[in-house]
C-alpha cells in the first residue's frame, strides 16, 4: 500500500497493474473493426464525434467476453471509474447508464497509467483557467482547493496565472467542437484524479510511507546493537530445514480432516446452508462433544488444554490419579499471566499459600532448584514470576499423566461416544425454504474424480442414513 | 568516520556469516519435504455474504474468538461489529478520528481497539450499557498500524515510529517497547502461545521478540519491500509473511530462515493482507490487484482466486474455527467465502 514510485535501489514500480489490463480492453473496444461503433453525438447544439452509447459499451462486452449484463455493467462501471471512459451530459455522475446515455472514450493523453500522480501545478493551472473563464465562479470545494493551493504554490503562482491565460488563448484558436471536446477530456480527468469531498475517490492509495526512516539514527550506537545482536543469532541452535519441514507438512496432514475448508464439514457449514447446527453441537456446554473434538485432544497437549471441556475431563482423570494440583496450578499460573495487573500479588500470593507453602492444602511438586528461584522471586512478585514453575508442572503433565491420558478408559469412552453428526440431507418436502444438505467441500470439486483411494476422511459425503 | 565505517562492516561481516550458517542446515526445501503430498484440489469459493454498511474505504478486520462476531473499521470513522452470519450489525462504534487504519477483538469479546493517523490506540468496551472509551493509549510517535489483544489487559501494538509496544490497559502506559526496526513497522503476528510475537516492517524484515524481556530474538531478511501482513502458523514454529514486492514467503523459526516463497511471474501488485486455513494448507492473501488468490503452503502453486471486490483487498481474515474467508476492500464491502 505504498505510495512511493521509487523503491529503494530506484526501480521503478508499476502502480496499480490492473490498470494494464484495462488498458489493454480499451484500446481492443477501439479498434476500428473489432470495437465498439462510434457516431457523432449532440451535445446542446454542437456535435461531438466519436462517441457511443452506454447500451454500446454494455453489448460490446457481453459479446466480446461472453459474460452476464451484470457483469458487463460492472466492468463498464470500472472503465468510468479509473477515468478510461467519460460520460457527456453529466460529467459529475461517474456511472455507466445502460441506456442512450453518451460517453466517449479519454485520451490516452490522461490515462491513470502515464499521468499520475496528477501534479498540483496542473490543477492550479485547470483551477486558474476556469476562474478566468467563469469569471470567479467556482463550484464550493474547487474554490477551497484554489484558494489553498495559492497559499502553498504561491511562489510560483505568476507562472500558474501564465500559463492558464496561453492556454485558453491557445484553445480559442481551435475549432469550437474540438474546444469542447478538450474541455470534457480535461474535466473528466479532473473528476477522477481530484474528486469532490463526498464521493469515493478510486485513486487513493493509503497513507505514505516512509522506507529509511528518519527517526532511527544509525549512528555507532545502532551499529553497536547490531553487532550484538548478530553475534548472538550467529551462535544460535539451527534446526535442518528437512525436520522443519517434515513437521510442517504433518501438522498439515494431521488437521486436514479438521479444517472445513479442504474438508468440508459436518453436519454442515453454517455459511452454506444458513444451519447453525455445527456451531450448537461444538459449543463449549454441549453434554456430548464430536468425534473430531476428541480426536483433536490427542493431537497434542495444548489442543487438550485449550479445550475447556477437554481440561474439564482431563481433571476428572487426574483426580483419580490423586494430581488433581498439577492441574489447578497451571491454570493458576495462567490466571496471574493473563490477569489484571493490580492483583497480581494478591493472586501470587494466594498461589504460593495454596500450592508451593510448606505443608500447602495441595502442594506441587517442583525441583528443588526452580522452587528456590521461584521463591526469591516471589518477594518481587510480577506477571511471569511463576512461569518457571509452571513450566516444570507442565512438563511434567505432558510427559507423565497425559500420555496415560489418551490410554485411559476415561478418553477411550469418551471417544466411543462421541458423536459423528449426520449429514443433514435434503429435506423431502418440496416446499421447505432452502435445501439443507451440506455442499461437497469446494475444495473437493475435483479431487472425488481424481483420487478414490486416497480419501482418508470417512466423514465426507459418502451416503449416510437419511432423516427426515 | 573511521569507527563507524568499522562497525558497519563488522555488523555487515556477521551478517554474512549468518548467511552461511544458515545455508548450511537449508538440506531440503519444501518441493521435495512435501513430494509425497498429495495436491490441493482448485479451490472455488462463493461469496456466502456480502456486508454491505460502510460508506469508506475498509481498512481492518478482526475476527471474534466466538466464530461468528467481528469487527471492521473504515475511513467513514466507524468500527461496525457484525453478527456475520445474519449480516447484522450488532454494533457501531463512531470514532474521533476518521482516519483508522487497525482494529481488533480481544479474545473475551469484551473489548474492541482502533487506531490510525491519529497515533493513538483506541480501546472500547463493548459490554457497557452504551460503548465507552476504555483507554486512549498514547505515546507513539507515529501511525498506528496493527494492534491485538492479549487480553483484557494487555494489547500489542506496531506503529510507523518503527516501534511496537505492549501496554497496560488498566494504566493505560507501555509496559514494553520493542525497538529495532529501522523503518515504519506495518503488522503484527501473536504467537500461540502468547510468549513472543512477529512484526513485520518497511524496512523488509521480519522481527521475532520475547514479549517477556522485550528482545528481539531473531531477524528474517528476504523480502525486497514493505512487509505489509505477517501471520504466525497454528504450530508456532513458523509464520508466513506479505510483501510489497508481490510474493510470500514462510519463515521457519527453528531453522531460522525462509523456506519457500510464494510468487507468480504474472502477479505483480503487492500483498496487502494474508490468512491461513485452520491446518495452514491454504493461504489466503489479499492483493492490490482486487484479488484475493490462494495458495497451496505445501506445494507452492496457486489453487484458487477470490474475485469480486471492486478495489483493493486490504483486510483477509479466518475466524478460529476455519469455516470461512472474510475480506475486506477498499470498495467498502466485506465478503465472507466459503
Amino acid at each position: 500500500m505504498t505510495i512511493n514510485t521509487l523503491s529503494q535501489d530506484g526501480v521503478q514500480r508499476q502502480q496499480m497493474p490492473c490498470l494494464t489490463k484495462m488498458e489493454r480492453m480499451i484500446i481492443s473496444m477501439q479498434d476500428p473493426d473489432m470495437g465498439i461503433k462510434l457516431r457523432n453525438q449532440r451535445l446542446l447544439i454542437t456535435v461531438i464525434p466519436h462517441a457511443m452509447t452506454g447500451v454500446d459499451i454494455v453489448e460490446w462486452l457481453i459479446k466480446k467476453f461472453s459474460i452476464s449484463d451484470e457483469e458487463a455493467l460492472h466492468v463498464g462501471q470500472l472503465f468510468i471509474k479509473y477515468g478510461y471512459i467519460y460520460p457527456l451530459k453529466e460529467p459529475r455522475n461517474l456511472i455507466l447508464k445502460a441506456d442512450d446515455s453518451s460517453y466517449r472514450f479519454q485520451t490516452p493523453y490522461y490515462w491513470m497509467s502515464t499521468r499520475w500522480p496528477a501534479s498540483e501545478l496542473d490543477y492550479a493551472i485547470y483551477l486558474a483557467k476556469k476562474n478566468i473563464r467563469k469569471q470567479g465562479e467556482l463550484i464550493e470545494y474547487e474554490k477551497e482547493c484554489y484558494n489553498a493551493l495559492h497559499k502553498r504554490i504561491n511562489h510560483t503562482w505568476d507562472f500558474v496565472v501564465m500559463q492558464a491565460r496561453e492556454q485558453l488563448r491557445a484553445s480559442k484558436q481551435r475549432r469550437k467542437a474540438d474546444r469542447i471536446v478538450l474541455e470534457c477530456q480535461e474535466q473528466a480527468y479532473w473528476l477522477v484524479n481530484r474528486p469532490p469531498p463526498g464521493t469515493q475517490d478510486s485513486i487513493d492509495h493509503g497513507p505514505e510511507r516512509r522506507t529509511m526512516n528518519t527517526r532511527v539514527q544509525l549512528n555507532a550506537e545502532f551499529y553497536k546493537k547490531e553487532i550484538e545482536h548478530n553475534r548472538i543469532s550467529l551462535a544460535r541452535n539451527r534446526v535442518k530445514s528437512s525436520i522443519c519441514l517434515e513437521s510442517y507438512v504433518k501438522y498439515c496432514e494431521q488437521y486436514q480432516p479438521h479444517d472445513p475448508i479442504m474438508q468440508g464439514c459436518l453436519p454442515s457449514n453454517p455459511w452454506i446452508t444458513d444451519d447453525i447446527m455445527f456451531w450448537n453441537m461444538t459449543s463449549e456446554t454441549v453434554a456430548l462433544p464430536t468425534k473430531l473434538r476428541v480426536e483433536r485432544w490427542s493431537f497434542c497437549f495444548m489442543e487438550l488444554l485449550n479445550d475447556p471441556m477437554g481440561r474439564k475431563e482431563f481433571l476428572t482423570y487426574l483426580e483419580k490419579e490423586f494430581s488433581a494440583e498439577n492441574l489447578c496450578f497451571w491454570q493458576a499460573c495462567e490466571d496471574v499471566r493473563h490477569g489484571e495487573t493490580a492483583k497480581i500479588p494478591e493472586k501470587v500470593d494466594e498461589v504460593y499459600k495454596q500450592f508451593l507453602a510448606p505443608g500447602a492444602s495441595r502442594w506441587v511438586n517442583i525441583d528443588s532448584k526452580t522452587m528456590e528461584k521461584t521463591l526469591e522471586g516471589l518477594k518481587r512478585p510480577h506477571r511471569f514470576v511463576l512461569d518457571d514453575a509452571q513450566m516444570h508442572i507442565y512438563f511434567l503433565m505432558k510427559k507423565d499423566s497425559y500420555p496415560r491420558y489418551l490410554k485411559s478408559e476415561l478418553y477411550k469412552n469418551l471417544l466411543a461416544r462421541a458423536i459423528v453428526p449426520q449429514e443433514t440431507k435434503k429435506s423431502v418436502f418440496p416446499f421447505m425454504r432452502r435445501q439443507r444438505h451440506s455442499s461437497p467441500s469446494p475444495a473437493l470439486a475435483t479431487q472425488t474424480a481424481e483420487d478414490d483411494g486416497k480419501a482418508k476422511n470417512s466423514n465426507s459425503n459418502s451416503g449416510t442414513a437419511s432423516r427426515l | 568516520m573511521g569507527e563507524m565505517e568499522q562497525m558497519k562492516k563488522e555488523a555487515e561481516a556477521l551478517k554474512t556469516q549468518i548467511e552461511a550458517a544458515r545455508k548450511a542446515v537449508h538440506d531440503t526445501d519444501m518441493a521435495s519435504a512435501a513430494s509425497g503430498v498429495a495436491p490441493a484440489p482448485r479451490v472455488q469459493l462463493k461469496t456466502r455474504k456480502n456486508l454491505k454498511g460502510h460508506l469508506a474505504k475498509i481498512y481492518a478486520m478482526h475476527w471474534s474468538t466466538d466464530n461468528r462476531l467481528m469487527v471492521s473499521a473504515s475511513q467513514d470513522g466507524k468500527l461496525l461489529i457484525w453478527d456475520s452470519h445474519t449480516g447484522n450489525k450488532v454494533n457501531a462504534v463512531p470514532l474521533k478520528s476518521s482516519w483508522v487504519m487497525t482494529c481488533a477483538y480481544a479474545p473475551s469479546g469484551n473489548l474492541v481497539a482502533s487506531g490510525g493517523l491519529d497515533n493513538m490506540c483506541t480501546v472500547y468496551n463493548l459490554k457497557t450499557p452504551v460503548i465507552k472509551t476504555v483507554k486512549e493509549l498514547d505515546a507513539h510517535t507515529g501511525y498506528l498500524s496493527c494492534a491485538r489483544f492479549l487480553s483484557d489487559t494487555e494489547i500489542l501494538t506496531a506503529s510507523g515510529d518503527t516501534t511496537c509496544a505492549l501496554w497496560d490497559l488498566e494504566t493505560g502506559k507501555q509496559k514494553t517497547v520493542f525497538l529495532n526496526h529501522v523503518g515504519d513497522c506495518m503488522c503484527l503476528s501473536l504467537s500461540p502461545d502468547m510468549n513472543s510475537f512477529v512484526s513485520g516492517a518497511c524496512d523488509s524484515l521480519a522481527k521475532l521478540w520475547d514479549i517477556r524481556d522485550g528482545q528481539c530474538k531473531q531477524t528474517f531478511q528476504g523480502h525486497t519491500s514493505d512487509i505489509n501482513a505477517i501471520s504466525f502458523l497454528p504450530s508456532g514454529n513458523a509464520f508466513i509473511t506479505g510483501s510489497d514486492d508481490c510474493t510470500c514467503k514462510m519463515y521457519d523459526l527453528r531453522a531460522d530462515q525462509e523456506v519457500i516463497g510464494y510468487q507468480d511471474a504474472a502477479l505483480n501488485s503487492g500483498v496487502t493482507s494474508l490468512a491461513l486455513s485452520m491446518s495452514a494448507r491454504l493461504i489466503f492473501a489479499g492483493y492490490d490487484d482486487f484479488n484475493c488468490n490462494i495458495w497451496d503452503s505445501l506445494k507452492g502453486e496457486k489453487v484458487g482466486v477470490l474475485s469480486g471486490h471492486d478495489n483493493r483487498v486490504s483486510c483477509t481474515g479466518v475466524p478460529p474455527d476455519g469455516m470461512c474467508v472474510c475480506t475486506g476492500s477498499w470498495d467498502s464491502f466485506l465478503k465472507i467465502w466459503n
